[in-house]
């Protein structure tokens, strides 16, 4: 526990793919600029392609944490200034 | 922003999932979405068309398509009507194929229009498909 503290919490413990995905996607969307919101699943491929998501977003992951199986990602709304190269696209 | 068009041409269950993940997923990452429904396709956005959609292989007369739904289900996958929701709500656009329609014999009333944002044919995906980086076929 690293005694982040999330501003709200989205649980989606035994849904498959792509649903984390999806789920995280609108909560940050809805989440206002400086929250933190914190996900929680199951499904292990999630575990490694949120945080992927939160750096295409340009998000701050915080932090993922583990404990019996259930895994929680704790992302800031905060947007992450062009830090990577995406070949000029956007 | 990165931008994705998918050609949804098949109407099984398996293409039109995977038409419908993929789209999720980029949009999720942060991407740009059109799926331009045409042919069979349309099946996709028929009013109860995806909750009778067959199987592309070992469909069995329904039998398959129907253990798949229900494998799906003891799996947690989100069936293919929700992921069309959330593909909404996540901002993908829907475009349905107005010729195929046609020589189809689809009217507008039999689709589900809340799914829809454009009618069109061939040149709205072009123009969409020229402005985006990647484009595919299902």
């Amino acid at each position: 526990m690293n005694g982040l503290q999330a501003d709200f919490l989205v649980d989606v413990s035994g849904e498959n793919c792509p649903i984390p995905l999806i789920e995280m996607r609108k909560a940050m969307a809805k989440a206002r600029e400086g929250q933190i919101v914190e996900i929680r699943g199951t499904h292990q491929p999630s575990k490694h392609e949120i945080p992927m998501a939160v750096r295409s977003l340009r998000l701050r992951l915080l932090g993922v944490e583990e404990d019996g199986g259930q895994w929680r990602i704790f992302i800031k709304k905060e947007v992450i200034p062009d830090a990577e190269d995406d070949g000029g696209r956007s | 922003m990165q931008k994705m068009t998918v050609v949804v041409h098949s109407g099984e269950l398996d293409k039109i999932m995977s038409a419908l993940i993929i789209g999720n997923g980029f949009l999720a990452m942060g991407g740009e979405v059109t799926l331009f429904f045409t042919f069979w396709g349309l099946r996709g956005l028929m009013k109860g068309g995806l909750k009778k959609a067959p199987l592309s292989k070992m469909n069995w007369g329904g039998i398959g398509s129907w253990m798949m739904r229900r494998k799906m289900k003891q799996k947690k996958v989100a069936p293919a009507e929700r992921l069309m929701e959330d593909f909404r709500e996540l901002g993908g656009r829907v475009v349905a194929c107005e010729m195929t329609m046609e020589i189809m014999g689809l009217s507008r009333e039999k689709l589900r229009g809340e799914w829809i944002d454009d009618y069109g044919t061939v040149g709205v995906y072009v123009q969409e498909t020229l402005k985006a980086d990647r484009t595919l076929f299902i």
